[in-house]
């Protein structure tokens, strides 16, 4: 216990990705322990989903490392996974909610195959257990089970990002990445996911790295806040402090944006 | 398998391709058998007919025919039609070969979807026609992602389609083509035969051939290969079975086929396997539909 508590789960060091001479992003440096939620907020354009793709390890960095720490406890770079490796985590340990859901979805697959296809990669072969757990989890995402054999393309924009997350949970994933999960919904909706989102986090355990223009959203998910600006990261600290008591004028004029109604 | 050097009617090489050609395909095949399940990329050759009328299947069995072998030719398990006269007929001009439509007499089969009925034994080599040789192409469209899948042995997306069948239809309605995995690695389709060859396939004494000429790819079972059809715990594995025996020579527990006798909805199921019925027949058995010819001809 002592050792999930003094080694972080995801650790990136010095990390940075160029596109040739323009940066992606450059000298990002943070470690997440297990059960802890950092959003990284900035503008459109500020290298938030090149950081992303850094961290789940889906573009290769141009400079620096991430560490991740295995579930059999060894810190491993990710850049020295394997292939065959690295996808066993993506479809074990991580999570990866997509803002457009048709991305993270088979979107010609009910909504009880996309569930259970995480269940069916890692050597699931029972069907009434894979259909039992696509339930339960359709249930805990506040999607109505008697729908499971409905494909996504006949669920509603929310619908869709639960079933997404529903998808991702359903291995027990101890880190999971969301992009803009919120982005494109109305309000109402927003909220609910929001609350769903809060809910699993703290009764999982879960470690999420979360990545919104949004700052409602890093308010209320998370403990951490980066504010990204042109690749790099400005200002860093806990939520409410970089929410309330912003020291960068672009954090403050980020924090000022914010209509009031 | 002898060198083919020896030419045959009209100028041709032997069995038609030229030796270069025979040596790269060999060689595609030598490597398919070595690595059971695994589909080895080939440069298949055009050949006198169309595309999907088994120009796989004609340029292994043209690789593999020696002068003594005896050849015989199926399509959908019968020996008279059009596909299977033809390229019988073709074998016979461009190699020269003796030619049966009898299963036991046969060293080289080369067949359009059924495996025979009667149970090959050592030394026979079985060659499948191969449309699509793909088990997962129409799971995921990506060339360069399938090949990846198979490196990895990355295959849950085969079970989540039969997981849609069993939501959808209450059971894996998958009856042709149905998806099995090779020695506990490859995942692989059996070509379009029905499902109920599947366990021929399971420890066949014979060499099994499978050769997709448009998709340019080859791949083998050797003799005694594990063959299971996939499927869930829950789910298991089930062949086609028939409620009735064959109408013309009584034989159960084999793939029938229905045939229309009448514009008022009469039809009869008769074996699929030509050969395997005539046997059959020959030796006195018959079905409801059939009294005897022989009897009739003796008297």
């Amino acid at each position: 216990m002592t050792d999930t508590l003094s080694t972080p789960l995801l650790s990136a060091e010095n990390l940075g990705r160029d596109y040739g001479a323009r940066i992606g992003c450059r000298d990002v440096a943070f470690d997440l322990f297990e059960g802890e939620v950092l959003a990284i907020v900035g503008e459109s354009g500020s290298g938030k989903s090149t950081l992303l793709n850094l961290l789940s390890g889906q573009l290769a960095p141009t400079a620096g490392r991430v560490a991740y720490r295995m579930r059999d406890g060894a810190t491993r770079d990710l850049g020295s996974l394997s292939e065959a490796e690295r996808r066993f985590l993506f479809r074990t340990d991580w999570g990866f909610v997509h803002q457009d859901a048709t991305r993270g979805l088979r979107m010609g697959v009910s909504a009880g195959g996309n569930v259970g296809e995480r269940l069916m990669a890692v050597g699931e072969r029972h069907y009434g257990r894979i259909r039992a757990a696509a339930e339960d989890w359709l249930g805990r995402v506040e999607i109505d089970t008697t729908r499971i054999d409905e494909k996504p393309t006949a669920y509603s924009g929310g619908m869709r990002q639960r079933l997404q997350i529903a998808r991702n949970l359903v291995t027990a994933p101890r880190l999971v990445f969301m992009d803009e999960p919120t982005g494109g919904l109305d309000v109402s909706v927003q909220a609910r996911l929001l609350d769903l989102v809060r809910g699993l986090v703290a009764d999982l355990g879960l470690a999420v790295i979360v990545v919104t223009h949004d700052l409602a959203v890093a308010r209320l998910l998370s403990h951490r806040t980066m504010v990204m600006k042109d690749g790099r990261v400005i200002e860093q600290g806990l939520t409410d402090r970089v929410l309330d008591d912003p020291r960068e004028a672009y954090t403050q004029l980020l924090v000022s944006s914010i209509l009031q109604p | 398998m002898t060198a083919s050097t020896a030419t045959a009617a009209g100028g041709y090489a032997f069995a038609y391709l030229d030796d270069q050609t025979k040596r790269m395909i060999r060689r595609a095949i030598l490597k398919a058998i070595a690595i059971p399940g695994h589909q080895v990329p080939f440069a298949a050759r055009d050949m006198p007919m169309p595309y999907g009328w088994g120009t796989g299947g004609i340029q292994v069995t043209a690789a593999i025919l020696g002068p003594a072998d005896v050849l015989k030719v199926i399509d959908q398990g019968a020996d008279d039609t059009t596909n299977a006269v033809s390229i019988r007929k073709f074998f016979k001009t461009t190699a020269n070969v003796a030619v049966t439509t009898r299963t036991t007499e046969a060293t080289v089969i080369q067949t359009r979807h059924r495996i025979p009925e009667t149970p090959l034994g050592p030394g026979q080599i079985l060659v499948y026609q191969v449309p699509i040789p793909e088990p997962l192409r129409f799971l995921e469209p990506r060339e360069t992602e399938t090949r990846v899948m198979h490196a990895l042995a990355d295959y849950g997306l085969m079970h989540v389609k039969l997981y849609e069948d069993i939501a959808t239809h209450g059971r894996i309605a998958k009856t042709y083509a149905y998806p099995v995995k090779v020695e506990g690695r490859y995942v692989m389709d059996p070509s379009p035969t029905p499902k109920f060859d599947n366990p021929k396939m399971h420890l066949s004494p014979a060499l099994q051939l499978f050769g997709a000429g448009r998709e340019k790819r080859i791949y083998a079972l050797p003799p005694f290969t594990h063959v299971v059809s996939l499927d869930f715990e829950d789910h298991p594995f089930e062949p086609t079975r028939f409620d009735a025996p064959c109408a013309l020579c009584g034989a159960t527990g084999v793939y029938l086929d229905e045939v229309v006798t009448d514009d008022a909805g009469g039809r009869m199921f008769v074996c699929s396997d030509t050969d395997h019925c005539e046997t059959r027949r020959a030796e006195g058995h018959h079905g409801t539909e059939w009294a005897g010819e022989a009897t009739e001809a003796t008297a």
